[in-house]
C-alpha cells in the first residue's frame, strides 16, 4: 500500500534525476574544495585553467608529488590552529549550554503566559535579531576595555548568548506550545512548583526540540566572524577569525592554502555532528515550527 | 501563569539581551543622532621618513574643551539620515525636480549609493526567500519518496551548503565561477562564448549572487520542511486519493495546507537574514556592482581607515526600520494568533 | 612517505626560528614595566613582535596581540586608562585616528634616552614632537616582464602614457590580449590607485588649511582619464582585483605591467613558490608619472609603533626598549628580505628597487590629514561607476565631492 509502488515510472526519474543534480550542486564545492586542499595555492586557484587542480602541476612542480600535506601542516603546525579549535570548542560549547539552559527557561514562560507583554517580549526579541551584528559589536568595545573585559573568552561567550537569544527564545517558543499545557498543569496539580514541573515533566519531552536549538546556536556561535574576530586579543582567537588571518590583507600576502585545509579540517567535527544528530534535527524541527 | 514565576523564568534570557542588545541599540539610536564637534584645526609641519611638508592636523586640546562640555557631539537631529550618504532626501528632490524622463530619473537615483545598496538588498531578499523556499520544498518532497536508506546519506549532503563557514564558502565558489575556475571556464565552452565573465557585468554578478543565496538557504528550507512532511496526516491523504485528487492536487490542497505554518515560520527567519545580506557581497568581490545595507554599514566601521559611527548608526536603524516593514504582515499574523490563546 | 617528510622539515625550521629569536634576549630593560603590544599580522611584524616578546624579564612583562582588526580595536584600547596597549604599531593612514583623539605620546625624551640606535629619517615629527618610530617602507610601484617588453620591442615605461603605448605594443604584437592589471577592487584598493596618480600629479587633495575638497581640477580628470585607458588594456574581471589577486594573476603569466605593492613584491618571485619562469622575467621599478610630471605615481608608506598616552612612564619606557630592540639593526640584519626596513645597516635587495626607487623620484607620502580617510572612504565607493564606464569624469569627481562633504560634515570638518 506504499505510495512510491503506484508512482509512474517518469516521475520516478523525474524525481531522482532532480535530486541527483541537487545532491551534485550541494555536495560538489565540497568535494572540490576537500580535493584541492592537498594542492598548491597556484594549482586549485590557478588562474590558467582549472584543468591544475586536477592534475596538480604546480604541485608536482613545488613538492615533487601531486599531492601535498602543506596546507594542513602550515595551519596546523606552524600557525597552532589547534589553539584556535580548542578555544572554539570552548565558545561553541559553552554559548550552546547557556543559551539551551537560559533559552529554555525563557521560551517556556513566553509559551505558557498569555499576558500582552510576553507577545511584546517576542517581538521586541525580533526586533533585536534585525540589528547587523558588526553595529552591535563595535559599540561593546569601548565599555569592555573599561570594563577591561576585552579579548577573553567568557566575554564573547556571553555576547554570542545574548545575541543568539531572540532565535533560541523564539524557537524554543514555538517547541513549547506544541506541549499540550494539560501536561504541566496537571503535574501542579498533584503538588509540584511550577519549576519543578517544568524539570520533571516539561524537559523529558522537549528533548528533541532542545536539541534541535541546540544545534543551530552551535551553528551560530561556530560560524560567527563579526563577533569573534573584533572581541578576542589573538591568545584566544577562535578558528573562524584565524582563518580570515590567512586570508592575507591589502599589502601582505596571506596563504589561502592555509585557510582551506583549515576550512576542510573545522568541517569534520560538523560532520560527525550532523550526522550523530541527524534524526533529531528532523524530527525536533517539526514538532516546534508546525504550531510557531 | 502567574506575573512572578514569569520574570523568574524570564529573568536571565532578558539581562542577556537588555545589556547587550537593547543598551547597544539604545546607544546607536542616540549616536545616530549627532554629528562630531565642529574641528579645531592648525596647520603644522610633518615629517616622515620622505620628507617635510606642511600639513592641517586637529588641535586636540582645543577638541578636548568641547568633548567635556558635549560628550556627544553636536546635536544633529535627523542630519544623518537625511544627507546625501543615507536616504539623501534634498538630492532626490532635486532629480525629481530636473530630469530627462523617467529612464533618467531611475538611473540618477541608482547613482545614490544607499538607493543602490538597498536595491540589491530588496531584490536579494525577495528573490532569494521564495526561491530558496521553493527549493528546499521541492528537496525535501523529492527525499520523502526515496527508500529509508538512501535517504540518510542524502539528507546529509543536502545540509551541506548550510555548514561550511560563510567566509571561505562564498570564496571557494567565487573562484568556480571565475573565467579560469571550473563552472566559468564550462560556462564559456557551453555559450561558445570565450569571453563571457559572469563577474564583470551587473546583471550576470547579481545572478552569481542570487543563485549563491538559494543555494545556501535552500537547506534550511528543505530540514524544516522535510520534518513538516513526517506530521502529514496519511489518513487525509489516502482519502483525498480515494476522492480521485491527482498527486498534484494532493499536494496542493493536502500538504501546502500542512505545511503553511511552517513556511511562516521559515519566510520570518529567512526575511530578516537575507535582508541582512552581507557574506557573499565579499566573497564574490561583488562590491562594484552589488552592494547592500550591511555593506555599508562594515565600510562604514571597519573597511576603511576613518571610521564612521553616526554614519553607521543610522544605517543600522534603517536596517531594523526595513525589517519591521518587511515583517509587519508576520508580525499581524502572530498578534492575531496569540490573542486567541487564551490566558 | 612524503608526508612525513615535508612535516619533519617543517618542525626543523619552526625550531630554527625559535633558536633565533631566543639568541637575542637581552633588552637591557632598566627596571620594571609591562608592554603590550597591538599589531596587524603580517611576517614582518610578526619578526618584530617576536623580538620585543623575547626581553620579557622577571620585572618586565611582554604580551603582544597580532591582528587584521587592530585598525578597528586601537581607538578604544588606547581610549580607557590604562591602556589595554602600550604600543600600537600603525602605519601613516592608521595613526591619524590615534593623532586625531589625542591618544598616543611625544617620544621627544624616550629617543634622546633609549633611541641611539635609531636614524634622524626613523623619527615621524607631528609639529616638532616624535609622535612615531617607523622602521619600514612600502608602497605600489610598477612590476614588469622583461621577456615580453623585450619581444615587444618596447624600453621599461617610465610614465603612464608609455606604459599605455607599450600596452598597445604587446597587444599588437599578439604577446597577450590584456598586458595590464590594476587593484581597482572598489574598497580600499580602488580609492589607493587613485590617490597614487593624484600625487604623482603634485597637486594637493584639500585647499590649504582646511578641509575643503580640491580634486575637482584637470589633474583630478586626467588621473581618471588615465585610470579609465588602462582598463580598455586589462582582463574584464579588472573591478574584481584587490592587490592579492594581482600576484596571483601576474604568477599566472597572465599579466606584463601592474603596480603592486612592494611588500608583495618578494612573494612574487619567491623561488620556492612562485612560477620559475614569470620569476625569472620580473623586473621592479618605480611607479610610473603621470601627465609629463616627474612625480612616481605613489604613495609612500611607513609602518613604525607609537606609545599610548594613557599608561605610566615606566610602561612607556619599558615598551619604547622593547620596540626598538625588535627593530634593532641586528634583528634586521637577521631578516633582511622580511621587508624594507628603515634601519640602520639594512642593504636593499632586487625586490626593495621599486620602493626605494619611487622615494629616489620623489614620491610623495600617503597624506596624514585628518580628514584623508574621509576621503579615501569617499572615493572607495563612488569611483566604481566611472572605471566600469557608466558615468563620466565629471559626474565622478562630483559625487566624490558630495559623499565627501556628508562624510566630512557628519565628522564635523566641514559645516
Amino acid at each position: 500500500m506504499s505510495v512510491a509502488t503506484r508512482r509512474p515510472a517518469a516521475l520516478n526519474a523525474l524525481i531522482l534525476a532532480f535530486l541527483a543534480i541537487w545532491v551534485i550542486a550541494a555536495a560538489f564545492p565540497f568535494a572540490w574544495t576537500v580535493w584541492g586542499s592537498f594542492k598548491v595555492e597556484a594549482d586549485f586557484f590557478s588562474r590558467q585553467s582549472w584543468w591544475m587542480a586536477i592534475e596538480g602541476t604546480r604541485t608536482q612542480a613545488q613538492t615533487g608529488s601531486a599531492f601535498t600535506l602543506a596546507g594542513y601542516e602550515g595551519a596546523w603546525v606552524q600557525n597552532e590552529f589547534w589553539k584556535a579549535a580548542i578555544n572554539t570548542l570552548i565558545v561553541t560549547v559553552s554559548v550552546t549550554l547557556i543559551s539551551l539552559t537560559i533559552g529554555t527557561l525563557g521560551g517556556y514562560a513566553l509559551a505558557r503566559s498569555g499576558y500582552r507583554y510576553a507577545f511584546w517580549i517576542l517581538i521586541a526579541a525580533l526586533i533585536f535579531r534585525a540589528m547587523p551584528h558588526i553595529t552591535l559589536v563595535s559599540g561593546y568595545m569601548l565599555p569592555f576595555f573599561q570594563l577591561n573585559i576585552w579579548g577573553v573568552l567568557p566575554t564573547t561567550i556571553i555576547v554570542l548568548v545574548a545575541i543568539n537569544q531572540p532565535f533560541t527564545l523564539w524557537m524554543l517558543h514555538s517547541f513549547f506550545l506544541s506541549i499540550p499545557k494539560d501536561l504541566d498543569e496537571s503535574a501542579m496539580v498533584d503538588g509540584c512548583t511550577r519549576f519543578q514541573a517544568f524539570r520533571m515533566v516539561i524537559i523529558p519531552v522537549m528533548w528533541p526540540g532542545v536539541i534541535t536549538t541546540g544545534l543551530f546556536s552551535f551553528l551560530l556561535g561556530y560560524n560567527d566572524f563579526a563577533v569573534t574576530s573584533m572581541l578576542l586579543a589573538q591568545e584566544n582567537q577562535t578558528m573562524v577569525p584565524k582563518i580570515a588571518s590567512f586570508l592575507g590583507s591589502i599589502q601582505n600576502e596571506g596563504n589561502v592554502m592555509f585557510a582551506v585545509a583549515a576550512v576542510v579540517s573545522a568541517t569534520v567535527p560538523l560532520f560527525i555532528l550532523v550526522l550523530f544528530f541527524q534524526r533529531q534535527i528532523v524530527s525536533g524541527l517539526t514538532a516546534g515550527a508546525v504550531k510557531g | 501563569m502567574p506575573h512572578r514565576t514569569f520574570f523568574v523564568f524570564i529573568f536571565p534570557s532578558i539581562l542577556a539581551m537588555v545589556l547587550f542588545i537593547t543598551l547597544p541599540i539604545v546607544s546607536v539610536v542616540v549616536q545616530s543622532l549627532f554629528v562630531q564637534h565642529e574641528a579645531v584645526l592648525i596647520t603644522v609641519e610633518n615629517c616622515d621618513p620622505f620628507g617635510c611638508s606642511e600639513q592641517t592636523r586637529i588641535d586636540t586640546e582645543a577638541m578636548a574643551k568641547l568633548e567635556a562640555e558635549q560628550p556627544l557631539g553636536q546635536f544633529a537631529g535627523f542630519a544623518n539620515y537625511l544627507n546625501r550618504n543615507h536616504l539623501a532626501v534634498d538630492e532626490i528632490g532635486a532629480i525629481f525636480a530636473d530630469n530627462q524622463g523617467l529612464g533618467d530619473i531611475v538611473s540618477q537615483i541608482f547613482n545614490l549609493p544607499f538607493y543602490k545598496a538597498l536595491s540589491f538588498t530588496l531584490v536579494y531578499c525577495f528573490l532569494v526567500t521564495p526561491l530558496a523556499m521553493a527549493l528546499g520544498f521541492a528537496i525535501a518532497l523529492a527525499v520523502n519518496t526515496l527508500p529509508a536508506l538512501l535517504k540518510g546519506p542524502t539528507i546529509f549532503v543536502s545540509i551541506l551548503p548550510m555548514i561550511i563557514t560563510p567566509l571561505v564558502g562564498s570564496l571557494i565558489l567565487a573562484w568556480m565561477f571565475n573565467p579560469s575556475g571550473i563552472l566559468g571556464a564550462t560556462l564559456q565552452s557551453l555559450t561558445g562564448d570565450p569571453t563571457l565573465s559572469l563577474r564583470a557585468s551587473p546583471a550576470l554578478t547579481w545572478i552569481v549572487l542570487l543563485v549563491y543565496g538559494v543555494w545556501t538557504n535552500g537547506p534550511f528550507s528543505f530540514v524544516v520542511f522535510y520534518a513538516g512532511l513526517q506530521t502529514v496526516p496519511q489518513d487525509t491523504v489516502e482519502s483525498a486519493k480515494i476522492d480521485g485528487a491527482s498527486r498534484w492536487e494532493v499536494i496542493r490542497h493536502v500538504i501546502i495546507p500542512h505545511l503553511a505554518p511552517l513556511a511562516t515560520f521559515v519566510a520570518l527567519v529567512q526575511l530578516m537574514d537575507n535582508f541582512r545580506v552581507f557574506e557573499p557581497i565579499v566573497g564574490f568581490s561583488a562590491e562594484a556592482n552589488a552592494t547592500s545595507l550591511s555593506w555599508l554599514v562594515f565600510n562604514d566601521l571597519v573597511g576603511q581607515d576613518a571610521q564612521l559611527f553616526g554614519s553607521a548608526a543610522a544605517t543600522s536603524v534603517i536596517t531594523i526600520v526595513g525589517v519591521l516593514i518587511l515583517l509587519a504582515p508576520v508580525l499581524r499574523r502572530t498578534w492575531r494568533e496569540f490573542n486567541q490563546k487564551a490566558v | 612517505m612524503k608526508f612525513t617528510k615535508t612535516f619533519a622539515a617543517g618542525a626543523v625550521s619552526l625550531a630554527a626560528l625559535l633558536a633565533g629569536t631566543a639568541a637575542f634576549a637581552d633588552c637591557g630593560i632598566e627596571g620594571a614595566g609591562s608592554v603590550r603590544i597591538l599589531s596587524n599580522d603580517f611576517e614582518a611584524l610578526r619578526i618584530v613582535n617576536d623580538v620585543a616578546l623575547s626581553c620579557a624579564t622577571a620585572d618586565v612583562t611582554v604580551t603582544a596581540n597580532a591582528t587584521a582588526e587592530h585598525k578597528n580595536i586601537q581607538g578604544p584600547a588606547l581610549t580607557v586608562n590604562p591602556a589595554e596597549y602600550t604600543v600600537a604599531v600603525v602605519a601613516n593612514n592608521s595613526i591619524v585616528p590615534l593623532l586625531n583623539d589625542d591618544l598616543i605620546r611625544p617620544l621627544d625624551d624616550l629617543v634622546a634616552k633609549y633611541g641611539a640606535s635609531l636614524q634622524p629619517n626613523q623619527l615621524i615629527k607631528i609639529d616638532g614632537k616624535v609622535m612615531a618610530i617607523a622602521f619600514m617602507g612600502n608602497g605600489q610601484h610598477m612590476f614588469y616582464r622583461k621577456d615580453i617588453l623585450e619581444k615587444a620591442g618596447v624600453a621599461v615605461p617610465t610614465s603612464t602614457e608609455e606604459v599605455l603605448a607599450a600596452a598597445q605594443a604587446i597587444k599588437d604584437a599578439g604577446l597577450m590580449e590584456y598586458p595590464l592589471a590594476a587593484s581597482n577592487k572598489p574598497g580600499w584598493d580602488l580609492a589607493a590607485e587613485f590617490v597614487n596618480l593624484y600625487l604623482g600629479t603634485g597637486d594637493e587633495f584639500f585647499a590649504p588649511g582646511s578641509a575643503e575638497l580640491a580634486i575637482d581640477n584637470d589633474n583630478g580628470r586626467k588621473v581618471l582619464e588615465t585610470m579609465r585607458a588602462m582598463t580598455t588594456f586589462m582582463n574584464p574581471d579588472y573591478l574584481t582585483y584587490d592587490a592579492n589577486e594581482l600576484n596571483k594573476l601576474w604568477d599566472a603569466g597572465n599579466v606584463a605591467i601592474m603596480n603592486q605593492w612592494g611588500s608583495l613584491a618578494g612573494a612574487a618571485t619567491d623561488p620556492a613558490t612562485a612560477n620559475a619562469e614569470v620569476a625569472a622575467n620580473t623586473g621592479f621599478a618605480a611607479a610610473p608619472t603621470i601627465g609629463g610630471g616627474t612625480i612616481p605615481g605613489a604613495a609612500l608608506w611607513w609602518d613604525g609603533f607609537t606609545i599610548a598616552k594613557n599608561i605610566s612612564d615606566e610602561d612607556a619606557a619599558a615598551s619604547f626598549q622593547a620596540m626598538v630592540k625588535g627593530i634593532s639593526p641586528e634583528t634586521i640584519a637577521a631578516n633582511p628580505t622580511a621587508a624594507t626596513w628603515l634601519v640602520a645597516g639594512f642593504e636593499p635587495g632586487p625586490t626593495a628597487v621599486g620602493v626605494i626607487g619611487n622615494a629616489k623620484g620623489g614620491a610623495r607620502a600617503y597624506p596624514m590629514q585628518p580628514y584623508m580617510g574621509l576621503l579615501h572612504t569617499a572615493l572607495s565607493a563612488e569611483l566604481a561607476d566611472f572605471i566600469a564606464g557608466k558615468e563620466d569624469a565629471d559626474q565622478a569627481l562630483a559625487d566624490v565631492k558630495a559623499a565627501y562633504d556628508a562624510a566630512a560634515k557628519e565628522g564635523g570638518f566641514l559645516k
